[in-house]
C-alpha cells in the first residue's frame, strides 16, 4: 500500500492554439519523496508545473497536490505550495531582505513574522552578508538561493522546482543540490524538472521521462539507466591492430554484450564502475599489443535515454514554453 | 550552509482576515515595493522630473515669447499644461512596470501566492499615483521659480491637484492595458508613449486651440487632455468653470470604467498562457 500521494496527475492535457503541450500526462509522487521530471526543452515540463501550481488550467484531466484539486481548490492550495522558477523570479531592485519580507507579507504573515522569517531564511541560505544589497548585484547562484528561500517562506509541504540549476556553473549547481537534498531530508515533497539525467540521478527518488507532453518512462534512476545501458567503454582500434584480439582482451571487463563495428574498428563495451576498470583495461590492451586511436568511458546522457526510448535525438520537438530564447539547449554530456 | 530544521520553525501561520482586507493590504505591499525602488533606478527618476523641467524651460523661455495668450502671463497659462502632460506621461510607467514583471517571471510568482490577484494591478497604479503626486509637487516648485503665480485660494488649488491625480490614475489603467497586451517591455515603452504625443500637443496644454486649423480644433477642443488642462487652468487661475471640470471628471471616470475591466481582462489573458 503506497503512502498518500502528495502529487497526483491524471491525463493532463493542454493545448496552446494548435500546439499540444501536454497530451495526457500522468504523475504520482508519494509524500516526502522527490519526483524528477526529465525531458528536453519543450517536452511540457514547465506546462505541467504551471498546472500543478495553479498558474494554468488544464484543458482536460485532473490533478491533486497535497490532497487538493488544483482547479477547484486553487486558492487554498496556494498556501501549501512553494514554487521556484527557472529564471529567478525575485525583484532585482529590492534587497534580498526586502524581497523575502515582501513575499512573507504576500503569504499573509504578520509584519513581525515576515521580518523574522526573512532573517531566518537569509541566514540559512548563506545570504546574510548580501541581505542589504539589491539583488542586481547578486551572482547567479545567490539569486537562485534567494529564489528558493522565497519559495520556502511558509515551509510548504510540497515544493516545485522548475529547472533549479539551469544556467548555474558547476559549483553553484553542487551547492543547489546540497540545499535541495537537505530540504528533502526534512520531509518536503519535491517535484523537480530538469534537462540533466545526472541531476535527476542525484536528487530524485522517482524519475518520469517526459516527451511531447506525456510520460514515456518511469522509474528510479538505476532502472532507467539499466534500460539505457549504463556505462560503457568505447574503443577505436588503430589500423593494423587485431580486432579479434582486442575483443578477447576486453571481454573479462564487460558486463554485457560487446558491440563490434568492423568498418569503423570500434568496440562498445558495457561496464559497471568503469572508472575503476579503466587502468586495468589499458594495461590489458597494452600487454596484448593492441594499438588504440581512441578510448573513452561514457555514461548514459539524456540523449541516450531519449535515443533508447524514442529512437530519436532529444533536441527535436520544440514546443513553446515560456522560456527565454537564449536558454541552453538540451545537453548533458559528460 | 546550515538549513536543517527549516520546517521545524515555530508557527508560520498566516493571518486570517476578510478577503476585502487583503485586496487593499496586498496592493499596499506591492505599492511599497515599487516606491522603495524609485530612488534606486535613477533613469526613472530623471525621466519623471528632468523631462518635464526641460519642457517648462523650453516653453517658458524658447517658445513662450511667440505664443499669445489672453488674460494672464504665458507661464501661468503653461503650468496647467505641464502638470497634465507630466502626470499623463508619468502614467506610462504603469504599463512598462507590468510588462517588466511579466517578462521576469515575477507575475508567475505572485500568482502562485495566496494573495489578492487584483493587487498586481492596483499596487502598480497606486504607486504610480504616489510618484506622480511627488512629481507634481516638484513641478509646482519649478513653476514658482520661473514665475508661475497661481491665483485664487488654496482650496481650488487642492481641487486642481486632485483632478490631476485622478487623471494620473485613469491614464495608468490605459497604460496597464497596453503593457499587458504587448509582448515585450520595449513594445510597452513605445506603444505606451507614442499615442500620447498627439494627445498632449494637439490640446490646449501649450497653446490656445484657437491658433490651430479648424479641423484640428474640432479634435483638440473635445479630447480629454484639453478638458483636463482647461479645468486645471481655471482652478489655478481663479476662473473655475463647473462645466469644464465636470466634463474633465467625466472623461477620467469614463476611462476608468472602460479600462479597469479591460486591464483585468488583459491580465487574465496574459497569465492564462
Amino acid at each position: 500500500m503506497p503512502n498518500k500521494p502528495a502529487i497526483l496527475a491524471e491525463g493532463l492535457q493542454k493545448h496552446y492554439g494548435k500546439t499540444r503541450a501536454l497530451a495526457g500526462l500522468d504523475l504520482f509522487a508519494e509524500e516526502g519523496t522527490v519526483l524528477g521530471l526529465l525531458g528536453p526543452n519543450g517536452a511540457g515540463k514547465t506546462t505541467a508545473v504551471r498546472i500543478l501550481t495553479t498558474l494554468l488550467r488544464p484543458d482536460a484531466g485532473r490533478a491533486e497536490v497535497a490532497g487538493l484539486d488544483v482547479v477547484k481548490h486553487a486558492d487554498t492550495l496556494r498556501s501549501r505550495i512553494g514554487l521556484a522558477g527557472q529564471y529567478a523570479a525575485v525583484d532585482e531592485n529590492l534587497t534580498g531582505y526586502e524581497n523575502l519580507e515582501m513575499f512573507g507579507r504576500l503569504y499573509h504573515l504578520s509584519g513581525a513574522m515576515a521580518r523574522r522569517r526573512a532573517n531566518q531564511l537569509l541566514e540559512r541560505f548563506d545570504l546574510v552578508d548580501a541581505s542589504r544589497r539589491t539583488v542586481k548585484t547578486y551572482s547567479g547562484g545567490m539569486r537562485r538561493r534567494l529564489d528558493l528561500a522565497a519559495s520556502l517562506i511558509i515551509s510548504p509541504p510540497v515544493l516545485f522546482l522548475d529547472e533549479p540549476t539551469t544556467g548555474l556553473d558547476p559549483r553553484g549547481r553542487l551547492a543547489m543540490w546540497e540545499v535541495i537534498s537537505s530540504l528533502v531530508a526534512d520531509g518536503t515533497t519535491v517535484l523537480l524538472t530538469t534537462q540533466y539525467l545526472e541531476e535527476a540521478d542525484q536528487l530524485a527518488d522517482q524519475i518520469a521521462v517526459v516527451d511531447q507532453g506525456r510520460v514515456i518512462a518511469n522509474g528510479t534512476a538505476d532502472e532507467l539507466k539499466t534500460q539505457v545501458g549504463g556505462e560503457r567503454l568505447e574503443l577505436t582500434v588503430a589500423r593494423g591492430g587485431d580486432m579479434d584480439a582486442a575483443v578477447q582482451a576486453v571481454r573479462p571487463f564487460s558486463s554485457g554484450e560487446i558491440q563490434i563495428n568492423w568498418d569503423r574498428r570500434g568496440l562498445v563495451v558495457p561496464v559497471t564502475h568503469g572508472a575503476q576498470l579503466l587502468s586495468a583495461v589499458v594495461r590489458e590492451l597494452d600487454t596484448a599489443q593492441i594499438p588504440l586511436d581512441d578510448l573513452a568511458l561514457r555514461r548514459p546522457t539524456l540523449d541516450d535515454v531519449f535515443l533508447t526510448l524514442t529512437g530519436r535525438a532529444a533536441t527535436t520537438g520544440e514546443l513553446p514554453e515560456e522560456t527565454p530564447a537564449d536558454r541552453p539547449l538540451v545537453r548533458s554530456s559528460r | 550552509m546550515n538549513i536543517s530544521n527549516l520546517r521545524a520553525t515555530s508557527s508560520l501561520k498566516p493571518l486570517t482576515r476578510p478577503s476585502l482586507y487583503w485586496t487593499f493590504a496586498d496592493a499596499l505591499v506591492l505599492a511599497k515595493r515599487h516606491l522603495i525602488q524609485i530612488p534606486r533606478i535613477p533613469e526613472e527618476l530623471i525621466f519623471a522630473t528632468i523631462q518635464p523641467i526641460m519642457f517648462v524651460l523650453l516653453f517658458r523661455y524658447v517658445f513662450g515669447g511667440a505664443i499669445a495668450v489672453s488674460g494672464t502671463s504665458y507661464v501661468n497659462y503653461l503650468m496647467a499644461g505641464i502638470f497634465a502632460q507630466t502626470v499623463i506621461f508619468g502614467a506610462t510607467s504603469t504599463g512598462i512596470g507590468l510588462a517588466t514583471d511579466l517578462q521576469r517571471g515575477l507575475v508567475d510568482r505572485f500568482r502562485s501566492l495566496p494573495m489578492a490577484k487584483s493587487a498586481v494591478l492596483t499596487g502598480r497604479t497606486i504607486s504610480d499615483l504616489v510618484r506622480n503626486t511627488f512629481v507634481v509637487f516638484v513641478m509646482w516648485m519649478v513653476g514658482l521659480l520661473v514665475g508661475f503665480r497661481p491665483d485664487g485660494n488654496v482650496l481650488s488649488w487642492v481641487a486642481a491637484v486632485g483632478l490631476l491625480l485622478l487623471t494620473s490614475f485613469a491614464f495608468s489603467w490605459i497604460s496597464a492595458t497596453i503593457g499587458l497586451l504587448v509582448n515585450s517591455v520595449e513594445a510597452a515603452q513605445s506603444a505606451g508613449f507614442i499615442w500620447l504625443f498627439p494627445l498632449t500637443f494637439a490640446s490646449s496644454a501649450f497653446v490656445p486651440t484657437e491658433s490651430m486649423p479648424s479641423w484640428l480644433q474640432t479634435f483638440a477642443n473635445h479630447q480629454p487632455v484639453t478638458l483636463i488642462v482647461n479645468a486645471v487652468r481655471g482652478l489655478l487661475l481663479n476662473q473655475p468653470n463647473a462645466s469644464t471640470i465636470l466634463q474633465a471628471i467625466a472623461w477620467c471616470v469614463g476611462i476608468l470604467v472602460v479600462f479597469i475591466p479591460l486591464a483585468v481582462w488583459a491580465y487574465g489573458r496574459r497569465t492564462a498562457r
